[in-house]
Formats: structure tokens, sequence, C-alpha cells
């Protein structure tokens, strides 16, 4: 290996890099566990693993310092290593076979890592005995859904990402004939009554059920069993000035209306929809427990799917390790709610999901070529009676 | 000549203790306590043997399965909990609640003192505390169970115990009744009786009343409770409930004849519908009662003994004798292994317990195949030490009730468990071994002088195969799971905290690796890594448990949190020894060059 100050590209190459790489990755994975606990399995994703850094705040102030690699950033200069080492250090040889097939393999997995963490949509479905669907919904994500409702036939819908709602921009959209103008977001909200907090300043909202209503923002949460609940206020300004400003949550049972110009519009901050070219209806749900236990055996979905090109029109069971992939998605049992009345499906569109087969295929085959060779190795120089040679292990330059 | 001798003497000698372990264990009183312990229940949502319910009761109320009076006579299980279900007046005076925490004793007004030196106290110690123990588990309720105190969780597992055994005793009658065998044919006091069948139906974690012939569901048992209600409309009672009622009479009065007859009749009755039921509940009260892992943990002991020792004499005979008697320990551990899957229609590893005994096996099975190639007792008593340590591990693990647990639908694939659990437990056996053949390296390269030249280079050669195995095989097991995650819940990477505990044992394997084929490490540097390995491992085997989150969080426990700390510090003690200038150690030549 030729040392780092000759060549500021042998650093790229050096083995001791990779060790040092490996290192860090263990430390990550390891402080990213144990932040679990407070964090959830999302948030510590978003803080360790999808990031370059990991900050850390400074106690009583609003800075972020970047204390150590992420995930991205590790990964990252893995692959460049791995890369660069084949480049310039291996040259290929029957013998490295193993090595070479096995650091492809590593080269994929990451990338694919890389690829899930930017490609993946994770939605679920919840539907009812008996009721169809045709959309799923975000975790995470919220949009806020302004449903024209004038039209007996068809409601029209125009979706606004919750992450424009953060701005001051107003937003214009040709079906709507005012501009939607964000006045308050909050990421996470309580909402009370007003006679419960009779002291509260009075509300920004000026039309609906809305002045009645106190907005208390609140934390983020990131808990695996809880869910934030983005509030905001709109206002909405047509040409001659502001005509109203609505209250906008996720907590609103009855999304808040507005009238205008003989059309009325419903203001909805609802979880993301995904619309699916094809219709689910649950037929059936069991649930089987252990006799004399609450300890599940088995729960099942019996869905009837329907593609709108009329194409497939078919009964399917979803259970637990046996999940339904239509349509770029896979449907996976996920729970169920409202005493077994409710399924939950969890929906989770992942156009790379295949990348971690082959990769893992292929450092499967690399590993087993290359221990193969040194155990060959060592039973071919026991059977020549020179069993008290060194250990082997110069397989790797 | 003289070595074959000795190999073979110490061999014989342990055959014969395990022949007799495997006895089928006699009925010492009169009465066929035996013949009582292989009657079926269904209990935990399976069919078990009484013999079960009582040893796994035990286990769970007082940690161990031995009970003796308050004069010294000593109680087999079948017999508490014969007692426990028809005479609870005598069952409470056995001294069966183990309680450690003194906080919890002062509750009670009790002190060890209390218990003649013992940590174990009868119920009808406790009895006026209870009230008081139910309102501090309240207390303690609220709390999450990582954040408890140790007095809060030493509250909540007590009620939970005194709970358990609470309700044990509403399974076959009412604690107060005097002879439900009486009342049945009388329907005058049967109805006077009714309310205590509806407590009974309401407590019993027992379903002792199989179910009708040509019921829907043949796993549909139900509890005498439940069966007694239903006979005020059918007007009938079921045999069952007729036949455990008689046998309370026979126990109550001590008659061990009619005892033995009814016990006889009920099980010929029975085989009809129930034999394939009848036959597992023989062979697993025959199972519990030969303790096969018991007489493993002893023979590992002795194997680990006699290979010590002949690092220091008779090198030849001792290590032979060592080599049989942990390959005579590992086949009664696979018997063991085996009969609890078939018992459990399962992969060997569904929890916690059982991923304890078969990282040990797994272990032991590999060591079986070094020192049939190295021949210097090396791995002979690591595979012994690691095979005495699991098992140990194991213990602990029962102490929480029955170990064969029904698999929750989100794990009940045989595929995946027969898979990728086996694949990850062997990944975590072969990282363990490493770490263990190194610690040998080390203590007997600082401690002794017997380390030489051809012991240190046959370890490292050692270490260093098992690590290229556990590299493979921690890593396909990883990507097994993987797979599997994305199969069941549609994400082939969560970052689960077991997930990344596997996901380190791959990237720490790979370091070792990589740092070998550098020369950044040579033999003594290799060690060190290797240990290392043990601490990366128990974490990730144990410590991610302890988070108590994510989707393999099935195997909470308090107590291996302390255990896991010590672990730690002493594998970091021995890195710190392995550290010692080379002028230190005491066998020089094999601390080597750099």
């Amino acid at each position: 290996m030729p040392p780092a100050r000759q060549n500021p590209l042998a650093l790229f190459t050096s083995l001791r890099l990779t060790v040092v790489l490996l290192l860090l990755s263990i430390v990550l994975v390891f402080a990213a566990t144990i932040d679990q606990v407070h964090l959830g399995v999302w948030g510590v994703q978003e803080k360790y693993f999808r990031s370059f850094f990991v900050f850390l705040k400074v106690p009583g102030t609003a800075f972020f310092f970047p204390v150590f690699p992420g995930g991205y950033l590790l990964g990252g200069v893995l692959i460049v290593n791995l890369i660069a080492a084949h480049i310039y250090r291996f040259r290929f040889s029957w013998k490295q076979s193993g090595i070479w097939l096995t650091h492809v393999g590593l080269i994929l997995l990451l990338a694919g890592e890389g690829l899930s963490g930017m490609l993946q949509e994770d939605n679920q479905m919840r539907i009812d005995v008996g009721q169809t669907r045709r959309y799923s919904e975000s975790f995470r994500e919220n949009e806020l859904a302004i449903i024209e409702i004038t039209h007996p036939d068809y409601d029209q819908v125009v979706s606004i990402p919750t992450e424009l709602l953060t701005g001051d921009n107003g937003l214009q959209h040709p079906l709507l004939p005012f501009v939607v103008k964000p006045v308050a977001y909050y990421p996470n909200a309580t909402l009370l009554m007003h006679f419960q907090v009779p002291n509260a300043p009075p509300s920004l909202a000026t039309a609906g059920e809305g002045d009645d209503i106190v907005v208390t923002p609140v934390p983020v949460t990131t808990k695996p069993d809880e869910v934030n609940a983005p509030t905001g206020y709109v206002q909405l300004v047509g040409p001659d000035g502001p005509l109203a400003t609505v209250l906008v949550s996720a907590l609103l049972s009855q999304p808040e209306a507005f009238t205008y110009q003989g059309r009325t519009w419903l203001f909805s901050l609802r979880a993301k929809r995904d619309y699916l070219p094809f219709a689910i209806t649950l037929e059936k749900f069991t649930h089987d427990i252990y006799p004399g236990t609450d300890i599940p055996r088995d729960f099942a979905s019996t869905i009837r799917l329907r593609s709108d090109d009329g194409r497939d029109d078919r009964v399917v069971r979803i259970f637990m390790n046996n999940p339904l992939r239509f349509g770029g998605r896979a449907f996976y049992q996920a729970g169920y709610a409202n005493n077994d009345r409710t399924t939950v499906l969890q929906v989770v569109r992942n156009p790379s999901w295949r990348i971690p087969y082959v990769s893992c295929a292929l450092i499967l085959l690399g590993l087993v070529i290359q221990f193969g060779l040194h155990l060959f190795a060592f039973f071919r120089r026991r059977l020549r009676g020179s069993a008290g040679r060194p250990v082997p292990g110069g397989a790797a330059p | 000549m003289k070595g074959r001798y000795l190999a073979s003497g110490v061999l014989l000698l342990a055959l014969a203790w395990v022949a007799a372990t495997l006895v089928p264990r006699g009925n010492s009183g009169a009465f066929d306590l035996a013949g009582f312990g292989r009657l079926p229940v269904l209990a935990d949502g399976r069919i078990k043997p009484m013999d079960t319910i009582a040893r796994t009761g035990l286990l769970m109320l007082q940690g161990r399965q031995r009970l003796a009076t308050a004069d010294g006579r000593a109680v087999t299980p079948e017999a508490w909990l014969l007692d426990l279900l028809y005479r609870p007046d005598v069952a409470d005076a056995y001294r069966i609640f183990r309680i450690d925490n003194p906080d919890v004793l002062s509750l009670f007004g009790l002190g060890t003192g209390d218990s003649a030196g013992q940590v174990r106290f009868s119920f009808a110690q406790l009895q006026s505390g209870l009230a008081e123990l139910e309102r501090q588990a309240e207390l303690a309720d609220p709390v999450d169970a990582a954040a408890r105190t140790a007095f809060q969780r030493a509250v909540v597992e007590l009620r939970e115990h005194v709970d358990y055994y609470s309700r044990l005793k509403y399974s076959l009658q009412t604690p107060d009744l005097a002879d439900l065998a009486g009342d049945l044919g009388d329907p005058a006091r049967l109805a006077a009786d009714r309310p205590g069948f509806a407590a009974m139906e309401k407590f019993s974690p027992l379903r002792a009343v199989p179910p009708a012939p040509g019921a829907a569901r043949p796993d549909e048992w139900e509890t005498v409770g439940r069966s007694l209600l239903a006979s005020f409309s059918t007007g009938a009672v079921d045999p069952t409930v007729g036949f455990y009622a008689a046998l309370g009479r026979t126990w109550r009065a001590q008659l061990p004849d009619d005892f033995n007859t009814l016990v006889a009749a009920d099980r010929a009755g029975l085989s009809a519908r129930f034999s394939g039921a009848l036959r597992r509940c023989a062979i697993e009260s025959f199972f519990n009662g030969a303790e096969p892992f018991y007489t493993s943990l002893e023979l590992y002991v002795a194997a680990f003994l006699l290979a010590v020792i002949s690092w220091l004499k008779w090198p030849e005979e001792l290590g032979r004798a060592a080599f049989r008697l942990m390959f005579l320990a590992f086949l009664l551990a696979t018997t063991g292994i085996l009969t609890r899957m078939w018992l459990e229609g399962r992969p060997p590893v569904t929890n916690l317990y059982s991923s304890a005994l078969f990282i040990g096996w797994g272990a032991v099975a590999l060591c079986l195949i070094l020192e049939r190639i190295n021949r210097n007792a090396v791995a002979s008593s690591a595979g012994s030490l690691i095979g005495f340590g699991t098992l140990v591990i194991a213990h602990n693990l029962s102490l929480s009730g029955d170990t064969l647990e029904m698999m929750r639908a989100v794990l009940d694939s045989n595929f995946w468990l027969s898979t990728h659990v086996v694949t990850v437990t062997t990944g975590y056996a072969s990282t363990f071994l490493a770490g263990f053949l190194a610690i040998i390296y080390i203590l007997r390269g600082v401690l002794t002088r017997t380390l030489d030249r051809a012991t240190a280079d046959s370890l490292a050669r050692m270490v260093y195969g098992i690590v290229c195995f556990a590299t493979l095989f921690s890593f396909v097991g990883t990507v097994l799971g993987g797979i599997w995650a994305d199969q069941s819940w549609g994400r082939f990477w969560g970052w689960d905290p077991k997930e990344n505990g596997a996901l380190i044992i791959v990237i720490w394997n790979a370091v070792i690796l990589h740092c070998r084929w550098g020369g950044m490490v040579r033999q003594r540097g290799l060690m060190c890594l290797a240990v290392f390995g043990n601490i990366v491992t128990a974490w990730s085997w144990f410590g991610t448990n302890m988070l108590g989150i994510g989707l393999h969080s099935y195997g909470f426990t308090n107590a291996a949190f302390q255990g896991l700390i010590a672990f730690v510090a002493l594998q970091l003690a021995i890195i710190g020894l392995a550290a010692l200038p080379r002028a230190k150690w005491r066998s020089a030549a094999a601390a080597g060059p750099a």
C-alpha cells in the first residue's frame, strides 16, 4: 500500500481508510440504535442515515453542529474507496474473484440503500369490511386539499403539499378564483375550544368554526406510536383583497367550508394521498388468536382487486408474510382496528426493491469463493503434512 | 495405553451417569404422581402436561424446581401442584415466593431472617400485605417498563407471581370448596356453587376440559368453570370435570389407590381421541424429568476442567477425555433440542431461550471439528466453556415461564425461522467462539508458560478461520432477515435495533479480516479484536432487546442487564491484559513479533 503522503489518490485507495470507515459506521449504527429510544425509528433514519452529517444541537441555542459523518457521507466515501482500490490496487485474477464479487455486491448494496432512502414511499390503507378504497395515505406527509363540492356529480380537488404552507408566497391555481396565502403553519399542534381557554388570544380565522378554536403549537414527535397533527391558517385573497382566513388542521373531523361566487370549497388538511389505478374492496378480515391467550395466530384480509383498465378483477388473500405485489406497489397486512372491522394495510412503493436481492447474491457468492479458497488451501497444506505453518491469510494483497 | 484407559474410563463413568438421568423417574410414594403429571391440559395456547405446568410454575415463582416443606420433606412438582389445586391451605404454607428486594419484603413486615436465611416465603406469610402490594404495583403500573426502579420492577413482578398463583387455585375447583365431587350429585348444592364457577371461568389459566366429540375445533379446550356453567343448561356434567372433582376428593383424603385408578382410567378414556396429545405430553414430562440440558451443563464443566488440566499434565489422555465428555454433552444437548423441535413442530430457534441453546450447540459443533483437526484441547476448552455459559443463560431465561411459546403471527413462518434465524444464530455462535479462543490465547499467554509457538499459531489459525466462517454466516443470516422483512412488511432494511446489532457483527468481522489482510494487526491484535467481537455479539444478542423497542424486542429482561455489563467489563479487562508489554507475558515466545 503506497504511503498517503506521496500520492493524494493513495488515501482513497488505502485499506486503512476502509477500516476507519467501517469503524465509523459501527459507531454510527450503534449511536442510532441507542437514540431510537428517544427519536423512534423514523427520526433516527433522518438524523443518522439519510444525512451527510449528524448534527447536534448546542444546548440553550438554536445552533446545530455537525458532530459525526452521516450515512450518506460514510456510504459515499466507502463506495469511492472501494472503486478506487479496485482501479489502482487490485489486479483481477481468479484467486481474487471472490473479493471482486463481494465488493461489487457491496457497492450495489450501498447504492441500493441510498436509492431506497430517496425513492421508497411508505403509505397505509385503512379499509372497513365492505368498503372500497382507491388511494393510500402517507404515514408522515400531509397535504392541504381544497375540494370544490359545487357540482353534484363530481368533486374537483386542488392539493397543496404542506411544505408550501410554510412560506409567505400566495399560491395561485387556475382552478381557484382566489389566491391561497399561508398565514401560519405548525407541523404539530393541539386544538381546544375557546371556552376551555378563556384568556387565549382571539383566533386568526374569520370564516367557519375556526374562530371558536384555540390552536396551541406543540413540538414535533417522531415516536412510532404518535402522529403529528399539522395545523395552520390560510388567507384567501380575491382580486379586491382578502376574502377570509380559514383554519386548516388534521385534527378537524369536519373540514372548514368556504363559499364564494356561488361555489363552495372544503379545506381539508389530511394525510397525503396516493391515488391508485385500481380499487381495493375489503371482503373479509379474520383475526385468529391461540386459544386461551391474546397471542395473535394470524391476521388475514380477503380483498377484491379491480383495476381501472378492467384486466384484473380477482380476490386476493393478504396475510402475515404473504403480501400482494401489484401495480408497482406491495401491500402488506400491517394491523387491524375497530374491533376487527377495519384492516390496516401497509403500501410500499420502492422501484429499487430488487437491488438488495441482486447485491446480496453477489456478496454471498463472493464470500463463498473467497473463504472456500482459504479452506481448500488449508486442507491441501494439511494433506502435505505441514499444518504447523503460520496463519493462512495472504489472499488479499 | 494407560491414556486410552483413562479417557475410556471417564467416558464410561459419564455414560453411566447420563443413563441414570434418563431412567424414567418412578413414584417415590404410593401416589401415581408421574401419571398425573402426564395428563394433558391446554395453557398458553398449547396442550401440555400437568408436569410442565407444575415445573414452570415453580421455576417462575421460586427460581428452581426443588421444593421442600418446612420440616425438610421433599415435595415433587406434581405434589405441589395437586396441593395448590385441591388443598390450597397446605400449599399456602410452602415457601415458594422468591423475594430478593428488601424494600418489597418490608411491605409485608418481613425480613430475610423470617425465612431461616432463605429468600423464599410462603403465601401465608405474604397474605396480610397483599393489599399494600397491589397498591404499590398500581403506582408502578403507569411507569414505562424500562424506566421502573428496582423496587417497582420487583413489586410488579411479585404481583404477577401472586396473581398467577392465586389464579391457579381456581383451575379445577374454587379454593373454598370442600367437596365438588359430592356437590355434582346434588343440584341444590351445585346451584349454590354457581358464583364460584363463574370465578373459575374468569381466573383459571388452565383449560383442562377437552372439546366434546365432534366439536368444530379440536384445540378449543375449556376451563372447568366454563364447563360447569354450561352444565346448568345441558343438565350433564362433562366426564373430565367429574374426573377432576373425584381426583380432588382422593387427594384431599390422601387415598392413593383410588387416585391411581382414576388417573389410569382418565388417560385410557382420552387415548381414543387424543392419542397424539397424550404421547406428546408423556414425552414432554419425561423430557422435563430427565433435564438433558442440566446434565449436559455438568458434563461441559467436567470437560472444561479436564481440557484445562491437560495443558499442565497428561495432555494426550486428559485431552481425549475432555473431547469425549464434550461430545457426550453435545449429543445430549442435540437430543434435547431435537425433542423441543418435535414437541413444538418448529425449527430450533424460536425465542431468546432457544437461541441460547442453539448458540451453545453451534459453537460446540464447530469446536468438535476444530479439536479433531488440532488435538490440543484448546477447542475443547473453548467449546465446553461456551456450552456451559449458554446453558446457564438459558436456565436464567427459563425462569420467566414456559419456554415452548406460541409464535406470534408476524414470526409464524417456519421457512424464515429455519433459514434466517438459524443462520444468524450460527453467526453469533461462531463470533463468540472466535472470541473465546482468543481469550484462551491471551490468558494462557499472559498468565502461564504453556502457550508455545505451535499452540499460538494453531490458535491464530483457528481464530482466523472461525472469523471467516462467522463473517459468512452473520452476513447471510442478516441478508435473509432483510429478505424476510421485505417479504413480510415491505422493507429490506428498517434500522430496527436487532437488525442493527446483526449489521454491527457483520461489519466488525469485516474489520477484523481487513485489519488482518492489511497487516494492521498480527496475532496479538487479532486476538484483541476477536475478544471485542464478544462484546459486539453480546450487545446484539441481549443489549438490543433491553432497549425494549422494535419488531424484535421479544425478550426484554432486566436481570440480564447487569450480567451484560459485567460481561463487557470482563472482555475489556482481558483486552487490557493482552495489551501488557510483551515482556510481562509469561509465554514470551507466543506474543510473537510486532
